[in-house]
């Protein structure tokens, strides 16, 4: 029973960091329908962008700018000529995610850095350490701070009409590609934000993004494309389930645990836990 | 008939190249890496039909190819363990009895059978559950994707049952023959290139039979194809065991020419390889896919010979080149230059 307790907070903090990761995959891939493998690099770029700075409140803003321009420039270079071919998107953003790997490695070496966690993040209450707290506190902030976004401001508003119907949305002179632009760059920034969160749980890598791309786009596929409260629920509910299976099997087994619930659950609810509800037929 | 026969004049004369000029004019190591490459060609030929002309984006071919080696090496390191025996790497791990999964493995007909007809199941069980509900697009590929990752970890994981990280090698003999002899080779490089050839020449048949027209419509038209009355989960169900029995094969005949299976050969990167090379070469020509699987593997020898580092900016470049300005890959491309010509 006491393991059964243990393993909560575990689990919540796998969660929280899934939820950022996840969070800006909810703008691109969720609200654009664009599969970017890139994200995964975004994120690394984030930790590397905090690895320079060396100043954890110092390296999120600048994180997010960091990796928001990424995405500006990739969105504006390349992404945009895909709309409406989502899986051509993931072929051209893979060799993107390739490059600047490689360009990591070159730029810091293929060695793992690591960033020193600021002193008064030393320490915990009970099992939790206070970086994982800090994790689950920034999710949260994230969480809300997207929220506001999208429901309070002008340009979330837009964001969501294009979402729900881009002709509609044009048509209302509402300016889609910059909507886009602008989606593109905050999602992209939010990867930022996630890698510097990274950073305070393991070593940083050329490789770290890869590592975590995989379960992300779980979570938005869990959760339903685009919606918020489900990348949260989903988030939350994939770290708890990663963690018990990896409590009551063995850590090799509780991918394909978690694989199997996934494909089950998608036979209840085959859309994710919240669908955006459109007449649209293919 | 004279149609017939200008229609496979291309496939006959790379038939006599691949089959006669080959294994005539290439050293043993350069038939070698040949082989290799038709075994991706393989993967890619599935890939081809069930991406390029279904529509469906499988980003998890490497697990039908991984179950397929896996079963052959399987039985590769039980023949040399001989009856009672371990193989090497079960004793460096502190196994002391064969585990009973293994025991079926003994027989080379089971292990070639399920090297094909065990990916092919999982493909009917996933694609059953995944397109009867009707999940497509990029939520298949994700979970293609994620399927992928899961049976790396799984088979890293599971070091007394799969040899873990290192995966199997040293196999030294096939069906009592040596391995190492270049004659050994030379007879798997033929047995590749005409099963290749084979497996070209059915999926070509079956993409223009009745059952091939339907695929292609329930690529492009999904809900009309069900309001006709047809089942487009089925058909796409079909379709995708057909390509995981492909990359099932594959994996047993690249075991014994590699002489290698292991996690990093099957996970989500090399999966993601063969399918870029299937949209290099040009997703919608069959013949466009095994062109790619060849040409990738060979860009990626040839390069990373010459610079390692190099590999990773080029083939990266070469996707977004190839998805921004050719997305029908070489096949399209030379498809233009064909219709320039008559026109």
């Amino acid at each position: 029973m006491t393991a059964f307790v243990n393993q909560l907070p575990i689990g919540l903090s796998i969660g929280a960091v899934l939820l950022l990761v996840a969070l800006g995959l909810t703008f691109t891939f969720g609200q654009m329908g664009v599969i970017n493998m890139a994200h995964g690099e975004f994120i690394m770029a984030g930790a590397y962008t905090a690895f320079l700075i060396g100043d954890l409140v110092l390296a999120l803003p600048a994180a997010f700018l960091v990796a928001g321009a990424m995405g500006l420039v990739l969105e504006r270079a390349a992404v945009r000529h895909f709309y409406g071919r989502p899986l051509d998107t993931l072929l051209l953003t893979w060799g993107v995610s390739l490059v600047l790997q490689q360009l990591a490695r070159d730029l810091f070496g293929a060695p793992n850095v690591q960033v020193p966690a600021p002193s008064w993040l030393a320490g915990g209450v009970g099992i939790l350490p206070y970086n994982r707290l800090f994790i689950m506190a920034l999710a949260v902030a994230g969480v809300v701070a997207v929220w506001l976004y999208l429901n309070r401001t002008a340009l979330g508003r837009r964001t969501q009409a294009v979402v729900q119907n881009r002709r509609l949305a044009a048509t209302s002179g509402i300016d889609t590609g910059r909507v886009d632009m602008l989606t593109f760059f905050v999602g992209s920034g939010l990867a930022g934000v996630a890698g510097v969160a990274l950073t305070l749980i393991g070593p940083v890598g050329p490789g770290l993004g890869t590592y975590y791309i995989v379960d992300a786009f779980l979570v938005v596929v869990a959760g339903g494309l685009g919606q918020l409260r489900g990348a949260v629920l989903a988030a939350a509910g994939l770290g708890l389930l990663n963690s018990y299976a990896e409590f009551w099997s063995d850590a090799s087994l509780a991918k394909v645990i978690v694989f199997a619930v996934i494909i089950a659950f998608l036979q209840v609810r085959p859309q994710g836990m919240f669908v955006l509800r459109s007449r649209v037929l293919t | 008939m004279r149609d017939l026969i200008r229609r496979n004049l291309p496939f006959a004369a790379v038939a006599v190249v691949a089959l006669v000029a080959a294994p005539l004019l290439l050293e043993p190591f350069r038939l070698g890496l040949l082989a290799k490459y038709l075994c991706y060609a393989i993967v890619a030929l599935g890939i081809g039909l069930a991406w390029g002309k279904g529509g469906m984006l499988t980003l998890g071919q490497g697990v039908f190819f991984g179950l397929g080696g896996y079963a052959m090496a399987m039985y590769l390191k039980l023949t040399e363990a001989g009856p009672g025996g371990l193989p090497d790497f079960m004793v460096w791990s502190g196994v002391e009895e064969l585990p009973a999964l293994w025991a079926p493995f003994a027989s080379p007909v089971l292990a070639l059978g399920m090297a094909v007809l065990g990916p092919m199941a999982l493909a009917v069980v996933l694609g059953t559950l995944v397109f009867r509900q009707r999940v497509r697009g990029a939520y298949f590929a994700i979970l293609t994707q994620a399927l992928a990752a899961a049976l790396v970890i799984l088979l890293v994981g599971q070091q007394g049952l799969t040899g873990g990280t290192n995966g199997m090698t040293n196999f030294f003999e096939l069906f009592g023959r040596d391995l190492a002899e270049d004659s050994t080779q030379r007879g798997l490089y033929l047995v590749t290139a005409g099963v290749l050839g084979v497996l070209y020449l059915a999926t070509r048949q079956l993409v223009n039979s009745r059952f091939g027209r339907l695929l292609v419509a329930v690529r492009d038209g999904e809900d009309r194809v069900r309001f006709l009355g047809y089942d487009p989960a089925l058909v796409k169900t079909v379709t995708f065991a057909i390509s995981a029995g492909m990359a099932g094969l594959a994996g047993a005949l690249f075991v014994p020419v590699v002489g290698i299976i292991s996690p990093a050969l099957l996970g989500v990167v090399p999966s993601l390889e063969l399918v870029v090379a299937v949209a290099v070469g040009g997703r919608h020509a069959l013949a466009g896919a095994v062109l790619g699987a060849v040409v990738m593997g060979y860009a990626k020898t040839a390069f990373s010979e010459q610079f390692a580092d190099g590999w990773l900016y080029l083939q990266g470049a070469l996707f977004i080149l190839v998805m921004t300005l050719a997305p029908k890959g070489i096949a399209g491309l030379l498809g233009r230059v064909r219709r320039a010509r008559t026109a």
